[in-house]
């Protein structure tokens, strides 16, 4: 989280490359496919014409042939780097449990695919290198029992090895990416709204990177392949290759049960302990009128709009999916009858979460308000997941904490405010762009400015609102809003009679 | 200022950036051989003699036979293991018993080994037997050789022709 506040400090909430890694990931693969394609049709298939035509373009045609075979090179790269540091963030913040199992486990033969089409395209240049990984791959899959006769044995002398073996290895290598492109597809499908293209800034940005690298330090070949010597030393590629100097080491049996063991264990991680029950949303159709804005809103596809079954007058009615459901209360936000200015009945929403509800959320908001005191008394709306509000509480601040910002329905800041409960209202969560749950910090933000439903009304005076998003390291900054906002809303003075007319509202 | 600054520090984390992937993109060197070492590669897949022998069959037996199966010779499908020994300057590199692969053991026998030496003048013997006899061996080669620095050496077998064939 430091991190991300630096980072937040250099290129804003807005780029923050650290919020957008998936999606850099994907960015990377598109170059990497844009020049491979150039690649490919300057490539020949063949010994030495493989060598020499990566030599062709790397030499007499640099100016764009070898940029875009350094591209091909460092997007490859850099799309490794983002793959660990995507799967070691979402690891870090817990994000691969619940809803998000399927999308964890889905990522795991990305890392398979992308690190062999990493390695099939290193063989197909034909150099030094090329004969390196030709030899350890073959010999690590030697040890495997399935081959009629050593594998290996292709590259044991200039003799054994001929042209076609590039046809299949060409095959390969495009055929790899492929099939990777299709499962990147099935790895988005349990995410609403998914983002897979970087910031306009940082896409710019991170290309001329790759540009100005591929120019300073183009990539180029270890010398022609011979196989009466042996390829050593080799200048590797470390974010591909790193596996053959560990069969060195372990020998190819370690290797190959680390790296089964090792992706076991992160296909059996979001069910590992401890183990965090909750409790799915869920809808109560007598309030329900089938509107769609929760499905809609939902960032994990976990509501499906069905056909009504109560025999009531809508189309639809929302049927949650409590295997996907992670119980974040976005939906709850988004429920037009979710408002809790209703005193008819119990506060029963079209949808709600069992161990947050609404009516809970309206007595516990009713019963910290009640003991406020002071000229400008504060409610904070927190989120579980970011800054724990609860330690800013006093005489004149209330707090309540929901499991995610989005849960929050512009209904109730009207509510503390009209009622005159308190003076002004924070609402605070995840900092932009990185919200636990994905969207609710979005979907919140969008619904307070008039661009979502439910909106907040226009009534509500909008400078007794303060939105101060922080995560838990952001302690020191809020306090300094929640003061100057303290200031601000004791010159402005008590909620005065700001109900609206009926011509106001009319008005919206 | 603040935007300049911002600007100064975004460029600063691509640098560092690309230092990185500059860095590991290729290199740093790793050397699977030490220096001054040569390399043999030694390998095969050969199937040794048949265990159980070859039998003529009689003409009755023949005649049981649909015509297209008629082979004057039967013989049983398991194979003996391949004996092999590799030895440089009179010390042994490698030895062993190939057992025979398959569900029926009737598969050929096979090997790669890896073997690092000292580069220098040489002499590799290589040795083979697959056969039922009790001492020696069926095939045996031997070679002077002045291993480069860094020379890889391959030894294949073949039945045909010498045996064992360097490369």
């Amino acid at each position: 989280m430091w991190i991300e506040g630096w980072f937040d400090h250099i290129f804003g909430q807005k780029w923050n490359p650290t919020y957008c890694l998936g999606a850099l990931g994907y960015y990377y693969f598109w170059i990497v496919s844009i020049s491979g394609i150039y690649v490919y049709i300057f490539f020949d298939t063949g010994i030495p014409a493989a060598f020499l035509s990566v030599e062709y373009l790397t030499n007499e045609q640099w100016w764009l042939g070898g940029i875009m075979r350094s591209l091909h090179r460092y997007a490859s790269d850099a799309m490794v780097a983002m793959m660990v540091l995507h799967i070691i963030r979402e690891f870090a913040f817990d994000r691969y449990r619940g809803g998000r199992w399927f999308s964890w486990i889905t990522g795991i033969p990305m890392i398979w695919l992308i690190i062999i089409a990493g390695m099939t395209g290193y063989w197909l240049v034909w150099d030094v290198l090329a004969q390196y990984v030709g030899e350890s791959t073959t010999e690590l899959l030697d040890w495997i029992p399935i081959f009629g006769e050593p594998i290996a044995r292709n590259f044991l002398a200039p003799s054994h090895i001929d042209g076609r073996f590039f046809t299949l290895m060409t095959f390969t290598h495009i055929f790899v990416p492929l099939f990777l492109l299709f499962v990147m597809w099935i790895h988005l499908q349990r995410v609403a709204h998914s983002r897979i293209n970087p910031p306009r800034g940082l896409a710019i940005g991170t290309f001329i990177m790759l540009m100005v690298l591929s120019l300073v330090v183009p990539a180029t070949s270890q010398g022609v392949a011979d196989l009466s010597v042996a390829p050593s030393p080799v200048a590797l590629d470390w974010f591909y290759l790193w596996v053959f100097p560990l069969a060195d080491i372990f020998g190819p049996g370690m290797v190959w049960g680390g790296l089964f063991i090792g992706s076991f264990l992160l296909l059996i991680t979001p069910w590992l302990p401890p183990a965090k029950k909750v409790t799915p949303a869920i809808v109560d159709l007598g309030n329900c009128n089938g509107c769609t804005r929760c499905a809609v809103d939902c960032p994990f596809n976990a509501i499906a709009m069905v056909k009504r079954s109560d025999g009531a007058a809508f189309e639809h009615e929302a049927v949650v999916d409590p295997d996907v459901c992670v119980a974040c209360g976005i939906c709850v936000g988004s429920c037009p009858t979710a408002t809790p200015f209703r005193r008819a009945g119990d506060l029963v929403p079209g949808i709600d979460l069992p161990d947050l509800s609404l009516a809970t959320m309206r007595e516990k908001v009713d019963t910290a308000t009640a003991k406020l005191e002071g000229p400008a008394r504060l409610m904070v709306f927190g989120c579980d997941k970011a800054l724990k509000v609860d330690k800013f509480r006093g005489k004149d601040i209330a707090t309540i904490s929901m499991p995610c910002a989005g849960m929050l329905p512009p209904s109730f800041i009207d509510y503390v405010l009209s009622k005159k409960m308190t003076d002004g209202v924070v609402v605070t969560g995840c900092r932009r762009g990185e919200c636990h749950y994905r969207l609710g910090q979005i979907w919140l933000e969008e619904r307070l400015d008039g661009n979502r439903d439910p909106r907040l009304r226009k009534r509500v005076p909008r400078d007794r609102i303060l939105r101060s998003w922080a995560s838990a390291t952001d302690g020191r900054s809020f306090e300094k809003n929640i003061t100057k906002f303290k200031g601000d809303i004791e010159l402005l003075g008590p909620y005065g009679n700001e109900n609206p007319t009926e011509k106001d509202e009319a008005g919206q | 200022m603040k935007q300049i600054m911002q600007y100064i520090a975004q460029g600063v984390v691509y640098v560092g950036f690309a230092w990185f992937l500059a860095s590991f993109a290729a290199g740093p060197d790793y050397a699977r051989i030490p220096e001054g070492q040569s390399l043999i590669k030694f390998s095969f897949a050969h199937s040794a003699k048949s265990k159980g022998g070859c039998r003529k069959l009689s003409q009755d037996e023949l005649m049981e036979l649909a015509p297209n199966m008629r082979k004057p010779e039967v013989c049983s499908r398991e194979r003996l293991p391949v004996s092999v020994k590799l030895s440089m300057d009179g010390k042994v590199l490698y030895e062993d018993d190939l057992q025979p692969t398959g569900l029926h053991s009737d598969g050929p026998s096979k090997t790669y080994q890896r073997i690092v030496i000292p580069s220098g003048n040489h002499t590799i013997t290589a040795y083979l037997k697959d056969t039922v006899r009790e001492e020696g061996f069926d095939y045996i080669s031997e070679k002077q050789i002045n291993f480069l620095p860094g020379q890889s050496l391959a030894i294949d077998f073949t039945r045909s022709g010498d045996g064992f064939i360097f490369e």
